[in-house]
C-alpha cells in the first residue's frame, strides 16, 4: 500500500467561516497505481492534491491522516513536511508554464534546488540529461532560460524536474488543461512512462477531463462537494458506474462516433452545495433523480467489489 | 544584441537632435526681449549709444543673422562645447556658470538617491517578511512620500536649523570663508550639505521601501515561488529568488532617477538656498537669460538620455527576458 488516506478534513479559512473543502476523505492507493481524480469545479480535488504536499496559507488541516510508505505525512506541519517533499511526495503543478524562475537558467535552478535538498547536482546531472532526452529535450535546455522554451517544453522540463528524485507519490494537478490536444496526449503518455520506468511509484492525476484520464489511469476516483463518491477501476467507472453522480457525469460526456446533430448534451441540473455549511446526509441528493427520505442521512460506503467502492444508499452489492 | 544597441543609439541620437532643436526654439518663442533687458540694466539714456550697445549685444549673442543661420551657428558652437555667454552672469560663459553649480547638485543628489536606494530596498525587502516592521516602517514611509516635499523641507530646515540650531539653513558654504581645499572649508561644506541631503534622502527612502516591499511580496506569491516551496525548497532559496527578481524594476528605476539628477532638485535648492543647478535655472528664468537656460536644459537632456541608455543596458544585462525579446525569440 503506497498511500492510505483516512477521514482527511481540510478547511479553508474565510471571513464568513470555514469552508469544508475536504470533509472526511478516505481512500487507498496501491504501489504503481495511477489514480485519476475527477469531479466538477469546487469538489475538492485540487485541495486534496495540495493537502498531500503543501497546504497554502488559507488551508487548515482539521483532522484525518495520510500515511505514505508506512510513515504518516505531517500535513499540518509545514516544516516537518519539507523533509518528505520532493523525495517522497512531489507535484507537477497546474501552472507549469510559470513554475520556473524566469531569471535563472534551468540548469542553475536545478542545481540550486538539489543543493538545498542536500543532493549533488554533479552526481544527478547524467540522470537528469537522460530523462530530458527521454521526453525529447536536449541537454542544451539546461543552459536556457525558461522563457526561451515553448509551453510544451516547459511542461516537460517541470515533469522531469519534479520526478528527478524518484518520489513515491506524484500529484499531477490539471497538468493538461493548459495544453493543446496533441500535447495533452504526449503529456499523458509521459506520465505513464514515468511510472513504468519507476521514476514514480504511484500517481494521482487531478483532472476534470475524464476522457483523457480514462486513457492513462488504472483507477478513477470521483469526488463531490468535498467527499469521495466512488472509486473503481477506470473501465468500471466509465463502463458501469454505480453512484448516481458518477452516472450523471459520465452521461454528460460526448461519445466519439455519435452524431449529435441538434440534440443537446445532457448536463446535471442544479449546482453543488455550499461548503460553508454543507447539508447533512448525501450532498448530491438535491440534484439526484433517485433521492428519497433516507438520503437525508449520511450514506454508507458500499464495497461493491474489492476495488470498487461507492457512497450511496441506492447502491447495493 | 549588437543590433539592438545600435538601434537604441540611433534612437537616442534622434531624440538628442530633436531635444536640442526644441531647446533652441523655446527661448526664442518666449515673450520678452533679453537684449532690451540688458540695455535697461545698463541704463543708457542716449538713444544713439543705446542703439550702438544694442547692435553690439545682438552681434555678441548672434541675433543679427537670420533664424536658420542662428540655428546652424548654435549647432556649430554646441559641438565645439561653446554654449554662449550668460546674460545673468555677464560676461561669464554659460559653461563656466553651469560647471560652477554642477558639483553642488551632484554632491547633493547622487548620495541621496543612491543611499536611499540601497537602504530603502533593504528595508522594503525586510518589511515584506516581517509583520512588525511592515506595520511600523510602511506607514512612516507612506507619510514621508505623501507629504508635500516643500513642506517637509521647510520643516526640516526649521527643525534642524532654527529649533535645534545644529545646521545652517542656507547657502552651500559659510560666506565668511573663501573656497579653498582645507579641512575647515570641507567640513563647512558638509555641514551645509547635510540638511538638504537629509530631506531628499528621507523622501526617496519611503518610495523605494514601499516599492520594494510590494515587489518582494508579489514575487513571493508568484507561481515559481510556490513551486519551489512545494518541492520543499528552504525559505532561504525562495526568498533569494524573490529578492533578485524584485530588484530588476528597482535597478531601472534607479537609473531613471539618476537621469534627472542633472536637473537638480529645484525645490530643495530654493528652500535651502543651495547654489546648485536648480537655483541657477530659477535665476536664469527670472532674468530671462535664455542662453543659460538653454545650457542647463541641454545638460538635463544629456543626463536623461545617457542614464536612460544606461538603464536599457543594465536591464538587458540583468534580466534575460528582455534579452530574448530583442533577439526576436518567442515570448
Amino acid at each position: 500500500m503506497a498511500l492510505r488516506v483516512e477521514d482527511l478534513r481540510v478547511h479553508y479559512r474565510t471571513m464568513r467561516g470555514d469552508v469544508r473543502a475536504l470533509d472526511g476523505v478516505s481512500f487507498e492507493l496501491e504501489d504503481g497505481e495511477i489514480m485519476g481524480l475527477a469531479g466538477e469545479s469546487g469538489c475538492g480535488k485540487t485541495t486534496l492534491g495540495k493537502s498531500l504536499i503543501r497546504l497554502d496559507e488559507r488551508m487548515r488541516h482539521v483532522g484525518g491522516t495520510a500515511v505514505l510508505d508506512a510513515l504518516e505525512l505531517p500535513i499540518g506541519d509545514d516544516r516537518a513536511m519539507n523533509r518528505r517533499r520532493y523525495t517522497d511526495v512531489s507535484i507537477i503543478p497546474q501552472y507549469s508554464m510559470s513554475a520556473l524562475n524566469p531569471t535563472r537558467k534551468i540548469g542553475k535552478l536545478t542545481a540550486d534546488l538539489l543543493r538545498a535538498k542536500g543532493r549533488s547536482y554533479r552526481q544527478l546531472r547524467p540522470e537528469l540529461v537522460r530523462r530530458l532526452e527521454l521526453v525529447g529535450l536536449s541537454e542544451k535546455v539546461l543552459d536556457n532560460y525558461p522563457i526561451e522554451l515553448s509551453g510544451g517544453m516547459k511542461q516537460r522540463v517541470v515533469m522531469v524536474l519534479s520526478t528527478l528524485l524518484d518520489p513515491s507519490l506524484l500529484i499531477a494537478d490539471e497538468v493538461t488543461s493548459a495544453l493543446d490536444v496533441s500535447n495533452q496526449k504526449a503529456v499523458a503518455e509521459t506520465l505513464v512512462r514515468f511510472r513504468d520506468l519507476g521514476f514514480v511509484k504511484s500517481m494521482i492525476v487531478v483532472t476534470h477531463d475524464l476522457s483523457l484520464v480514462y486513457q492513462i489511469a488504472d483507477t478513477i476516483m470521483i469526488m463531490y462537494a468535498g467527499q469521495v463518491v466512488e472509486k473503481a477501476p477506470a473501465e468500471t467507472i466509465v463502463g458501469s458506474p454505480r453512484h448516481p453522480y458518477t452516472q450523471a457525469l459520465i452521461g454528460a460526456l460526448p461519445e466519439v462516433g455519435l452524431e449529435y446533430g441538434d440534440k443537446r448534451l445532457k448536463s446535471i441540473p442544479g449546482r453543488p452545495p455550499q461548503l460553508l455549511n454543507p447539508p447533512s446526509g448525501c450532498r448530491f441528493r438535491e440534484r439526484c433523480p433517485l433521492a428519497d427520505r433516507r438520503c437525508a442521512e449520511d450514506p454508507p460506503v458500499v464495497r461493491i467489489a474489492d476495488d470498487h467502492v461507492a457512497s450511496c444508499w441506492k447502491v447495493t452489492n | 544584441m549588437g543590433r539592438y544597441f545600435r538601434r537604441k543609439l540611433l534612437l537616442y541620437g534622434i531624440t538628442f537632435f530633436i531635444a536640442v532643436t526644441i531647446n533652441f526654439a523655446i527661448p526664442r518663442l518666449m515673450p520678452g526681449d533679453p537684449v532690451s533687458r540688458m540695455l535697461s540694466r545698463h541704463s543708457v539714456a542716449n538713444p544713439e549709444s543705446s542703439q550702438a550697445l544694442r547692435t553690439y549685444f545682438e552681434n555678441l549673442f548672434g541675433f543679427d543673422v537670420p533664424l536658420w543661420q542662428q540655428y546652424l551657428n548654435y549647432w556649430t558652437a554646441l559641438l565645439q562645447g561653446d554654449l554662449g555667454v550668460s546674460i545673468y552672469a555677464f560676461p561669464a560663459s554659460v559653461s563656466s556658470v553651469v560647471m560652477d553649480a554642477l558639483p553642488y547638485t551632484l554632491a547633493l543628489l547622487l548620495p541621496s538617491i543612491i543611499l536611499s536606494w540601497f537602504v530603502g530596498n533593504g528595508l522594503g525587502a525586510m518589511a515584506a517578511r516581517n509583520k512588525w516592521l511592515d506595520n511600523t516602517l510602511l506607514p512612516i514611509g507612506y507619510l514621508f512620500t505623501a507629504v508635500p516635499y516643500m513642506w517637509l523641507a521647510i520643516l526640516l530646515a526649521w527643525l534642524g536649523g532654527i529649533i535645534l540650531g545644529w545646521f545652517p539653513v542656507a547657502a552651500g558654504y559659510s560666506l565668511a570663508l573663501t573656497p579653498t581645499l582645507s579641512w575647515t572649508f570641507v567640513l563647512n561644506l558638509i555641514h551645509h550639505w547635510f540638511l538638504p541631503f537629509l530631506s531628499l534622502f528621507v523622501v526617496a527612502l519611503g518610495g523605494w521601501a514601499i516599492g520594494m516591499r510590494n515587489l518582494v511580496i508579489y514575487e513571493l506569491e508568484s507561481d515559481y515561488s510556490n513551486y519551489l516551496r512545494s518541492l520543499g525548497a528552504p525559505q532561504r532559496l525562495v526568498r533569494r529568488y524573490a529578492f533578485r527578481n524584485a530588484m530588476l524594476p528597482q535597478i531601472s528605476g534607479l537609473a531613471l532617477q539618476l537621469g534627472v539628477v542633472v536637473g537638480g532638485a529645484l525645490v530643495t535648492e530654493v528652500v535651502f538656498a543651495y547654489p546648485g543647478l536648480g537655483s541657477l535655472m530659477l535665476n536664469a528664468i527670472n532674468s530671462q537669460d535664455f542662453f543659460l537656460l538653454q545650457g542647463i536644459l541641454l545638460f538635463i537632456v544629456i543626463g536623461v538620455l545617457v542614464f536612460n541608455f544606461l538603464a536599457d543596458v543594465v536591464y538587458v544585462l540583468v534580466d534575460p527576458r528582455t534579452r530574448l525579446g530583442l533577439e526576436g525569440g518567442q515570448s
